[in-house]
């Protein structure tokens, strides 16, 4: 029941058996440890981590989990949160703010256990200025008061960050949080209709004994009752479907919503009409009745998304501050201050924060996460670059032409791009049996008020309103976010998240996956890549590390966490990177390079004629042009892909597509087997060309990738499925994200989204034989109250339960199928 | 027989004031996270003081 909502942490995808862990962040030691007392831990950050919590008194951190916290890379370069305090700034960022004492909820990624709970609640342990603290666990928040004058919020961002929780702040965070408003008010309406319905249910109990007739002056009391409680509820608590009622006939869309609406009036509008005209019962319970479980639907409904956090628009994907180049130097400003005109300074691997002309610089930009192209664009200075865009080599000056809001990436990450399935008219399973449905009910209560009508006219109108009353679909209104949100669950259980239900129903549909190869069938070796050539010093270690901190390239990730006898990166000048070639830079005065033997080549360097199986994948390092070694960084394919494959070769056509060269080809056929499409040296946008192509030839496709370079195919294909090891880091276009260790949930999550939607057709199924039934009742004039407060809680309530059964008992898991 | 009237009555007005208690709650934000309380619960040490007071 107690789920660990994943967080940012590398998931260990080979055991290393026997290291010894790390008494802080739980990972495998290596080859490296540091002591303090009885303890290990892997790096000087996480023994830092442990010295600060002992000496304030939270060592009992460690005892509520092993290993519960998060590697700290390096303590933040000193002012780097100053710009918090800028009091353009600071205001949006605090909750409150008296002057004295001062509150502020943070976003921190890295909560994922009881122990960040109870840590991070203790706050006030660590500084004397810090007050109350509270966790918000599902939203990863926290909320912390404290004394401004003592502590400014940019220190408070800095002692968390010391700890190894470091709050993501971005143009989200200014946005304010309008959300809790909207969830407060479906409690407030929940409560009106409960509190109404449990009243007017005891005050119908005569009418069910049939002993109202007895004393029509209680009647009318308890009627007059039973109508003032229902008048809130019709006006408060239903107001979310006559606004989305009013919406189907504005729009000309017919949604569920409308049947619902129509019914909710036939309700109430009959028994306002019996009881004055009348003096008779009314159906008010089972209008209250009827309320109360459509809200009691749309509550369950939110439970379950509150679980996920798939908001992210591209005010999250910015940062918040950024470096303006100003006459007299260099400051860093929040975003939110930059104008038009404005120089910025954009380094490696930053953004650019708007559509602006570049005025120096070697820029190279990689434009990945909006077109999924991940080759870099060079341009020069003068030329347009355009926002979203991420800088790969040296730093550069920019001249701002736009503000931030307006440049192309905001109309670029508008809803309608981004909402795939909207836009290619993948309605919902309810609205498309909602189109026929009404038609249908007008049809079948006009013929019975026909009948009627010339049977016995007096009948006509109360039978023609009580077949709308009872064909009123609440089941069917429920059913598919019941079943849905069970199977959401059940997949959010064993860690693979969807974007919401409509994917489930988008993957009951597929035929087709077409795999990435780098990244989701390979897998970045644990294993330190081993030097091959003289030892290194630990000056050159110094000096690599620092050149390679310049790059994201993986190559560089991997060679700076080989250099284990390195100290604190140092400076690096001339910083180049030529993308997929190498870096250079001159450190200590020595011109270093790493990169392929074909570009150290063409720089002069002296390479002895290379030739063997791995000869491209080897990282060469020359120094002051001399050559020194190399080393061979190895990925090698996730070890469940034999068996993820053959499980689905059965159902589903299977492609792979990859940007490399022919030569894995064998190795992927002994995985995948010889009919399986192959296709290699695919740019970005040849993938989503492929996918395009087999859309066009009438195939639903779903692609797997890492979410980095193929941000354009997965948005392309009828579900992106993003596999990472590092769930923080993915493009909002796909659909799903997994972690990398749980690939092989994907013929269970496929097999369970294709019985989730068969359950909900079922449903549909029981949901209308309960509304025959109903209008069997009502064509002969027989709908009574009692008959029809029987009969709605009935057929709501066994078709929820049986939706919801039905896919937890799909979703559970047998011993033998892990 | 009036009797009953009455006694519906005040018993409304009862069961008003419970709603008004639930309209107090919500509006003070206990439903807003139901999630981390259970969290809180496993990580109490009954000799230290959890929070600050304020």
């Amino acid at each position: 029941m107690l789920e660990q909502v994943h967080a940012t942490r590398p998931s260990p995808d080979a055991r290393e058996h026997g290291a010894p862990r790390c008494h802080h962040c739980g990972l495998p030691c290596a080859d490296r440890t540091i002591g303090a007392g009885d303890h290990v831990f892997c790096c000087a950050g996480c023994r830092t981590v442990f010295e600060i919590l002992s000496e304030s008194g939270l060592a009992r951190f460690y005892d509520l989990n092993a290993g519960p916290g998060t590697r700290v890379s390096a303590a933040p370069a000193a002012g780097r949160f100053e710009y918090l305090d800028d009091p353009s700034i600071r205001p949006r960022l605090l909750d409150f703010s008296d002057g004295t004492l001062a509150r502020a909820t943070l976003r921190l990624p890295a909560i994922h256990c009881v122990a960040c709970v109870w840590l991070l609640e203790n706050l006030f342990k660590l500084h004397p200025a810090i007050g109350a603290s509270r966790v918000n666990f599902p939203r990863r928040e926290l909320t912390v008061t404290f004394q401004e004058k003592d502590l400014p919020l940019s220190r408070v961002v800095e002692l968390l960050t010391s700890i190894g929780y470091e709050p993501a702040l971005s143009l989200a965070n200014l946005a304010g949080a309008t959300e809790q408003r909207v969830a407060r008010g479906l409690y407030t309406r929940l409560g009106v209709a409960g509190f109404a319905f449990g009243n007017v249910m005891l005050l119908s109990f005569p009418a069910y004994f049939g002993l109202s007739t007895e004393e029509p002056r209680l009647r009318a009391l308890f009627s007059a009752i039973s109508l003032l409680l229902s008048v809130p509820v019709l006006l408060y608590s239903a107001s979310d479907y006559w606004r989305a009622a009013w919406l189907c006939v504005r729009r000309r869309l017919l949604t569920i919503d409308l049947p619902i609406a129509i019914g909710i009036v036939a309700l109430y509008g009959q028994s306002l009409q019996h009881i004055l005209m009348h003096a008779g019962d009314g159906y008010l319970d089972t209008f209250t009745g009827l309320i109360f479980f459509l809200l009691c639907g749309k509550w369950f409904q939110r439970r379950t998304y509150e679980r996920l956090s798939f908001d992210r628009d591209y005010t999250s994907y910015f940062p918040l501050s950024v470096t303006r180049r100003e006459a007299g130097g260099d400051r860093i400003v929040p975003i939110t201050q930059l104008v038009v005109g404005d120089r910025v300074v954009v380094r490696n691997g930053e953004l650019i924060p708007s559509d602006a002309e570049l005025v120096s610089g070697a820029a190279s930009i990689d434009y990945s996460f909006i077109t999924g192209e991940a080759e870099p664009v060079a341009k020069t200075p003068g030329e347009l670059l355009h926002a979203g865009g991420r800088q790969v080599g040296g730093a550069l000056e920019i001249r701002l032409l736009k503000d931030v809001a307006q440049s192309t990436l905001t109309s670029l990450w508008n809803q309608d791009a981004f909402r795939k399935h909207a836009g290619k008219g993948l309605e919902s399973l309810t609205n498309r049996v909602s189109r026929w449905f009404t038609p249908a009910i007008l049809a079948i209560a006009t013929l019975a008020a026909a009948y009627w009508q010339w049977r016995d006219p007096s009948n006509a109108v109360r039978v023609f309103v009580a077949v709308l009353i009872v064909a009123c679909p609440c089941a069917l209104a429920m059913t598919a976010p019941f079943a849905e949100g069970a199977a959401l669950r059940v997949l959010g259980r064993r860690r693979l998240y969807l974007r919401d239900a409509s994917v489930i129903e988008a993957l009951s549909g597929i035929d087709t996956i077409v795999f990435d190869k780098t990244g989701t069938l390979t897998t970045r070796s644990r294993a330190r890549p081993a030097f091959h050539g003289a030892p290194l010093s630990p000056a050159e270690q110094t000096a690599i590390l620092s050149l390679t901190q310049h790059s994201t390239h993986p190559h560089s990730t991997a060679l700076r966490e080989a250099m284990e006898d390195a100290g604190e990166a140092v400076e690096v000048t001339d910083f180049r990177e030529t993308a997929g070639a190498g870096i250079e830079g001159v450190v200590h005065n020595q011109h270093y390079q790493l990169g392929s033997a074909r570009w150290l080549a063409a720089q002069g360097v002296d390479m002895a004629a290379d030739s063997g199986a791995d000869a491209e994948t080897r990282v060469w390092l020359s120094i002051a042009g001399r050559r020194r070694g190399y080393w061979a960084p190895q990925s090698r394919y996730r070890a469940d892909i034999g068996r993820l494959a053959g499980a689905l070769r059965q159902r589903y056509r299977l492609a792979v597509l990859s940007g490399d060269t022919e030569r894995e080809r064998a190795t992927l056929e002994t995985l995948f087997g010889r009919d399986v499409d192959m296709r290699f040296r695919e740019s970005p946008m040849g993938k989503l060309a492929f996918i395009r192509g087999l859309q066009e030839a009438g195939r639903r496709v779903m692609m797997v990738g890492d979410g980095l370079n193929d941000a354009g195919a997965l948005k392309q294909s009828d579900v992106g499925v993003a596999v990472s090891e590092d769930t923080a880091g993915f493009s909002p276009a796909c659909d799903m994200i997994l972690d990398a260790g749980r690939l092989g949930e994907l013929p269970g999550a496929l097999q369970l989204s294709r019985r989730a939607v068969a359950i909900v057709m079922a449903s549909f199924v029981l949901s209308f034989i309960y509304n025959a039934v109903g209008i069997g009742f009502a064509a002969r004039g027989a709908l009574s109250p009692l008959v029809a407060a029987i009969l709605m809680p009935l057929s709501s309530v066994s078709v929820v339960a049986f939706a919801t059964g039905a896919v937890a008992w799909a979703g559970r898991r047998r011993p033998q199928n892990p | 027989m009036s009797v009953i009237a009455i006694l519906i009555i005040v018993s409304l007005m009862l069961a008003g004031g419970f709603l008004a208690a639930f309209f107090w709650a919500v509006r003070s934000g206990a439903m807003d996270d139901m999630h981390t309380p259970a969290l809180r619960i496993l990580s109490e040490d009954g000799d230290e003081p959890l929070t600050k007071e304020e």
